[in-house]
C-alpha cells in the first residue's frame, strides 16, 4: 500500500479543497455546542437532583421528588446515550408533533443524559462537605437553599472537579454519536471527507489526534481552574 | 426569653433529653455544665432547633418554634450559635463570612432577585461597614481577606462569634466554644466571650471550663442523664451542692 498517495489525496481535500473549513467551523463547533452546553445543562439538572437527594425527607414533596429523580436517574443511566437520542429525535418529537433541528436535539439529550452522572458525581461532592458548614448557615437564618446555592455546592464542586472533567471528556468523546440523528460533529465531517474518494485512513486517523489534541487542551484547563480554586484550601 | 416546657428528643431508642423545664430570662447568663452524654449539647441544639425536639414545646418571644409549621429561619436570625468546631465558611474570606448572612438575608426582605441594585450595593456597603468594625473590635482587622485555613484556632473561634453577632442577636447560644482549642488559645476566646456577657446580650453557655462558669454565669445548670438534675447560682452550684451526682461530677473536674 502507498501510504503517501493516502496522505495527498487527504491533503488535496483537506488543505486544497478547503474542507478544513468543514471540519473546523462545523465539525468542531459542533462537538463543542454539544459538549460545552451539554454539560452546562448536566451540571444544572445534576445540581437540582443532588440536592433532592441529600434533602431531609420529613415532609411530602422532598419525597415524591426523590422518586422522580430515582426514575430520572435509572432511565438515563439503564439506557445507551444513542438510543435515547434516537429515542428523541424518531420517536418523541413526532409525538409530541414538533421539529427540533438534529444539533439542538443533540444538546438537550445529552444535558439530560449528563444531568443523570452529575447528580452521583454532585451528591458525593455534596456529603463530602462538612455537615457543620450547613449548620454554620442555617443557624445564622440562612433558608436550606440559600445554605446550598451559597456554602455547600460551591465547596462540593470544588472537591468535585476533577471527576466533573472526566464527565467533560466523556462527554466530548460521546459527540461522535451525533451523526445517528444526522448532526453534523467532528466524527461526521471526518467521514465526508474518507466518502468522498472512499479513502478513510489518514481522516480517520486525522480525527482522532483532534480529539487527544481536545481533551489534553480540556485536562490543562482543568487543572488550571483546580489550582485557582484552591486558594481557599490548604493544600495548594 | 426562651422558655423550654417539658422538652424531650430522642434519637431512636437513645432517649437524651427526658423533659427539660426552664426559663432563660432577658439578659440572663446560662451556663450548663454535666458529663459527657447527659444532653447538655443536644439541650442547646434544640433551643434554636438545630435538633427538632421529639416532643415538648420552645417559646421563644411569645411563639413555640417546636412546632414544625413555624418558619424557624425568621427566629434564627435572632439566635446566634457557636459551634465547637468554629464552622467557619471554607469557602469564604474572614470578611464574607461574617457579611454573608446579614447580606443575604437584607437582600431577601427586600425583593430578593427583585431587589434594586441601588439597594444591594448600600446592604452590602453597610454590612462591610459593621464586619470590619467587629473585626477591628476583636483586633483581626488585618485578617478580613484571609481565608480561614490560614487562622489559628481561636482567631476562628473569634470570627464565628461576631459572625453570630453581626446579625444583632438577641441571645447567643455557646456549644462548647473552647473544647477543641489548643490550651493557650482557651484564653483569648473565654476573654471575648466575657467581654459580650457585660454588653447584657442573653446567653446560654455549654461549657467544660469551669472557673469560666462560675465567673460568667448568673445562672447553673447541672444536667445528667437527660434531666436537670440540679440548678442554682455559681456559688450555690459550686460551693454548695447538694445531690451526689453533682458533688461527684465537681470532684472529677475541679
Amino acid at each position: 500500500m502507498d501510504y503517501s498517495l493516502k496522505f495527498k489525496v487527504f491533503k488535496e481535500l483537506f488543505i486544497d479543497q478547503e474542507m478544513w473549513k468543514d471540519v473546523i467551523y462545523t465539525g468542531l463547533v459542533n462537538t463543542l455546542l454539544i459538549s460545552v452546553i451539554g454539560l452546562f445543562i448536566g451540571i444544572i439538572i445534576g445540581t437540582l437532583i443532588a440536592t433532592v437527594k441529600v434533602m431531609p425527607k420529613y415532609k411530602r414533596l422532598p419525597r415524591i421528588l426523590d422518586k422522580i429523580c430515582t426514575v430520572y436517574v435509572g432511565f438515563f443511566r439503564g439506557t445507551p446515550l444513542v438510543v435515547q437520542l434516537l429515542i428523541a429525535y424518531y420517536v418523541l418529537w413526532p409525538l409530541m408533533g414538533i421539529t427540533i433541528s438534529a444539533l439542538l436535539t443533540c444538546i438537550i439529550v445529552f444535558g439530560l443524559n449528563s444531568g443523570a452522572y452529575v447528580s452521583e458525581i454532585m451528591r458525593g461532592g455534596i456529603l463530602s462537605v462538612d455537615p457543620g458548614q450547613t449548620e454554620a448557615g442555617r443557624a445564622l437564618g440562612l433558608s436550606y437553599a440559600s445554605t446550598m446555592i451559597q456554602i455547600v455546592i460551591p465547596q462540593a464542586i470544588k472537591n468535585i472537579l476533577p471527576t466533573l472533567g472526566n464527565e467533560f471528556i466523556a462527554l466530548i468523546k460521546d459527540t461522535s454519536v451525533a451523526s445517528f440523528v444526522a448532526a453534523r460533529d467532528l466524527c461526521k465531517t471526518f467521514t465526508e471527507i474518507g466518502n468522498v474518494r472512499y479513502e478513510f485512513f489518514v481522516p480517520y486517523l486525522a480525527m482522532a489526534l483532534v480529539y487527544i489534541i481536545l481533551v489534553l487542551i480540556i485536562s490543562a484547563g482543568i487543572k488550571a481552574m483546580e489550582r485557582s480554586l484552591r486558594k481557599s484550601d490548604k493544600k495548594h | 426569653m426562651i422558655k423550654s416546657i417539658k422538652l424531650e428528643k430522642s434519637f431512636g431508642t437513645n432517649h437524651v433529653l427526658k423533659g427539660i423545664d426552664t426559663t432563660i430570662n432577658d439578659g440572663e447568663k446560662v451556663v450548663v455544665i454535666g458529663p459527657s452524654g447527659s444532653g447538655k449539647s443536644t439541650f442547646l441544639r434544640c433551643l434554636n432547633c438545630m435538633e427538632d425536639p421529639t416532643s415538648g414545646s420552645i417559646i421563644f418571644n411569645g411563639v413555640d418554634i417546636a412546632d414544625m409549621s413555624v418558619d424557624i429561619n425568621i427566629h434564627r436570625r435572632k439566635m446566634g450559635m457557636v459551634f465547637q468546631q468554629f464552622n467557619l465558611f471554607n469557602n469564604k474570606t474572614v470578611l464574607e463570612n461574617i457579611m454573608l448572612a446579614p447580606v443575604s438575608l437584607a437582600i431577601k426582605d427586600n425583593g430578593g432577585l427583585f431587589c434594586p441594585v441601588a439597594k444591594k450595593n448600600q446592604i452590602k456597603e453597610e454590612a462591610k461597614e459593621n464586619a470590619l468594625k467587629l473585626l477591628e473590635r476583636i483586633g483581626l482587622s488585618d485578617k478580613a481577606d484571609a481565608y480561614p485555613y490560614s487562622l489559628s484556632g481561636g482567631q476562628k473561634q473569634r470570627i464565628a462569634i461576631v459572625r453570630a453577632l453581626a446579625m444583632n442577636p438577641e441571645v447567643l447560644l455557646f456549644d462548647e466554644p473552647t473544647s477543641a482549642l489548643d490550651p493557650e488559645m482557651v484564653g483569648e476566646v473565654l476573654s471575648l466571650i466575657k467581654e459580650l456577657a457585660s454588653t447584657g446580650i442573653t446567653m446560654v453557655i455549654v461549657t467544660h471550663e469551669m472557673g469560666f462558669a462560675r465567673e460568667v454565669a448568673d445562672r447553673v445548670l447541672f444536667m445528667d442523664k437527660g434531666i436537670i438534675e440540679e440548678e442554682g447560682t455559681p456559688e450555690e452550684i459550686f460551693g454548695n451542692p447538694k445531690s451526689p451526682r453533682l458533688k461527684d461530677f465537681l470532684g472529677k473536674v475541679l
